[in-house]
């Protein structure tokens, strides 16, 4: 049983958990929200920046977050921090799907490491069903902020 | 083990359940402490169930042959066991419902439609801070479309009502009282009859959610009528019965009064394209082909825990909670929320763990095969009056084992090593 605890506790998670990266709300930040799983009652707010550093690129300036929940969408949320700071826009919206892949696969899908890094951690999440959304939450979250932003900049240079 | 009050022949009673003498993966036996969630169902319940599928099904009231007359006599004869099981005044005042949510929001609908209960502008409802979402939501539903003023008896520290300023919650402008007779989350058993009779004084509809409270406690309707009850409302799953039944009582007079909930087949007398007249109650009340094998499968398990004894479960279930609240304790850092005497208290019991979230807790829990909750148990407002988020829950039955104890408690210190906590 220790085993299969192991495998859904890895080290890593449990790193984050104790201490968690980018933590905090920051300014500046152009979008906010807050997502709940409602089943459970985990909560985050997060903020995101998105930044152009001169090139061209749009890329993900900050994410902070305050958040609420269990160890597993606290470390859920540090590691995701950590993986889309920097990032071009795009390339972490990339990551975002690749993770939700990860997770729906019910622990059939391989992580790629160059892609995830420690977010390859999650991987014995997806064998627990109950415990998918919780490692999601933060994912969901930062996508909702960072389209909302994107997104209605699209729209005007369509119309 | 055997503690005062714990039922004889627990060994035996366990095998009414088949499901107890399941295993988990890697071979581990089941230990299921989160019967304040769902309860398990004895082989008479499932027996009962199928039997009238393989024997009796048919629509009730509308087929004109046998297997509808056997089909209608199980749905009545469901009916009258819940009756008798509650001590209802008459078998009339019996209204099948989905889950005792349904029957939550019957009451709150209709009051808001017609009648001389009518709420309205300058009305208010008087709910309680520990109650279950559903006994929270249709009055806010009710009291945002008619203007009426929901308001809140508030908690003590130690989890119980605080009735300290009854005086200025119930006064001439309270039209319901609706409250839990036991908590989900703290387990606290409510004085639901005091509470009543002030708001009786003032002409209140006075509603308790017995959700929790008929699968442990002996419920006699007719007394609590005397109290100023108006209506009772519980679901069938949580005292051994199936999902998708559950039970409104309601006084007579009151289900009279009320208008038609939902429109339907079933609950008209008659109908022309100018307008219908209805059924008297219950059928009022029972729009479209009800949950028929649910009922009778809930028939078969009032009178299962009929045949046991409500006081004898009862007795079990405060003996159980007294070894578990002892056995919580042993654990470093456990803060119970709710009430610490048993007497006080019902089987379910919240708590927190320092340094381990609930939802942590209960997947370590569950790879040992014990199953219990861990959330907000649908009583947000209850766990933000305590500061928490949410909490882990274990919940027991008349099945519960005083060993099943012994094993959440290890496996409680087990959690927190597992975590390095302390």
């Amino acid at each position: 049983m220790s085993n299969e605890l192991d495998s859904l506790y890895q080290e890593i998670i449990l790193d984050h958990y104790k201490n968690p990266h980018h933590q905090g709300l920051r300014e500046p930040y152009e979008a906010e929200v807050h997502h709940v799983n409602p089943t459970c009652g985990d909560e985050v707010t997060l903020r995101v920046h998105l930044a152009d550093a001169g090139d061209g690129v749009t890329r993900v300036g900050d994410v902070s977050y305050d958040a609420i929940g269990c160890s597993i969408s606290q470390a859920a949320t540090s590691v995701m921090a950590d993986l889309v700071i920097g990032k071009p826009v795009d390339e972490a919206l990339a990551v975002q799907d690749t993770f939700l892949t990860l997770m729906q696969g019910k622990g059939s899908v391989e992580p790629d490491e160059d892609v995830l890094e420690d977010g390859i951690a999650f991987a014995g999440v997806a064998k627990f069903p109950a415990r998918v959304k919780c490692a999601l939450l933060p994912w969901m979250a930062w996508k909702d902020a960072t389209l909302s932003v994107v997104e209605p900049v699209e729209t005007e240079e369509k119309s | 083990m055997s503690l005062p009050g714990l039922l004889p022949d627990l060994e035996v009673l366990r095998k009414d359940f088949p499901i107890l003498s399941r295993t988990l993966a890697g071979g581990q036996p089941l230990i299921y402490l989160d019967s304040a969630n769902t309860s398990q169902k004895p082989q008479v319940v499932i027996d009962t169930m199928v039997d009238h599928l393989e024997r009796h099904n048919a629509n009730i009231s509308r087929a004109m042959h046998q297997l509808g007359a056997e089909s209608t006599a199980a749905f009545e004869e469901a009916r009258d066991k819940i009756a008798a099981f509650v001590h209802a005044p008459s078998r009339d005042e019996v209204i099948f419902t989905k889950n005792a949510s349904e029957a939550l929001n019957l009451v709150a609908n209709t009051l808001a439609w017609a009648g001389p209960h009518r709420v309205g502008e300058g009305d208010e409802v008087l709910i309680t801070e520990m109650e279950h979402h559903s006994n929270i939501v249709p009055w806010q539903l009710l009291t945002e479309r008619t203007g009426a003023t929901l308001r809140w008896f508030g908690l003590t520290d130690d989890g119980r009502l605080d009735l300290s300023n009854i005086d200025d919650l119930i006064t001439e402008r309270t039209k319901v009282v609706s409250l839990t007779w036991v908590s989900n989350m703290l387990g606290t058993i409510n004085p639901v009859e005091e509470i009543a009779r002030r708001a009786h004084e003032v002409g209140a509809i006075v509603v308790v959610d017995a959700s929790q409270a008929v699968p442990q406690l002996p419920v006699d309707v007719a007394e609590l009528a005397g109290s100023g009850v108006d209506f009772v409302a519980f679901t069938g799953h949580k005292c051994v019965g199936p999902t998708g039944i559950g039970v409104l009582w309601g006084r007579a007079e009151v289900l009279d009064a009320l208008p038609p909930f939902l429109g339907g087949g079933e609950m008209i007398e008659t109908v022309t394209m100018e307008r219908s007249t209805y059924a008297g109650i219950p059928h009022k009340f029972e729009a479209g082909t009800p949950p028929i094998v649910e009922a009778v499968g809930l028939g078969a398990a009032v009178e299962y825990l009929g045949h046991i004894g409500m006081d004898r479960i009862h007795a079990h279930e405060q003996a159980i909670t007294a070894y578990a609240l002892e056995g919580l304790q042993t654990v470093p850092g456990l803060t119970v929320l709710g009430p610490l005497d048993a007497a006080d208290r019902g089987g379910a019991i919240s708590f927190e763990i320092d340094g381990v979230h609930p939802h942590d807790v209960a997947t370590v829990l569950d790879t040992r095969g014990i199953a219990v909750r861990a959330g907000h148990h649908c009583a947000k407002p209850a766990h933000a009056r305590f500061g928490v988020q949410s909490s882990t829950r274990m919940s027991s039955y008349l099945y519960t084992a005083p060993a099943e104890v012994d094993a959440l408690v290890e496996g409680l210190h087990y959690t927190r090593d597992y975590f390095k906590v302390g």
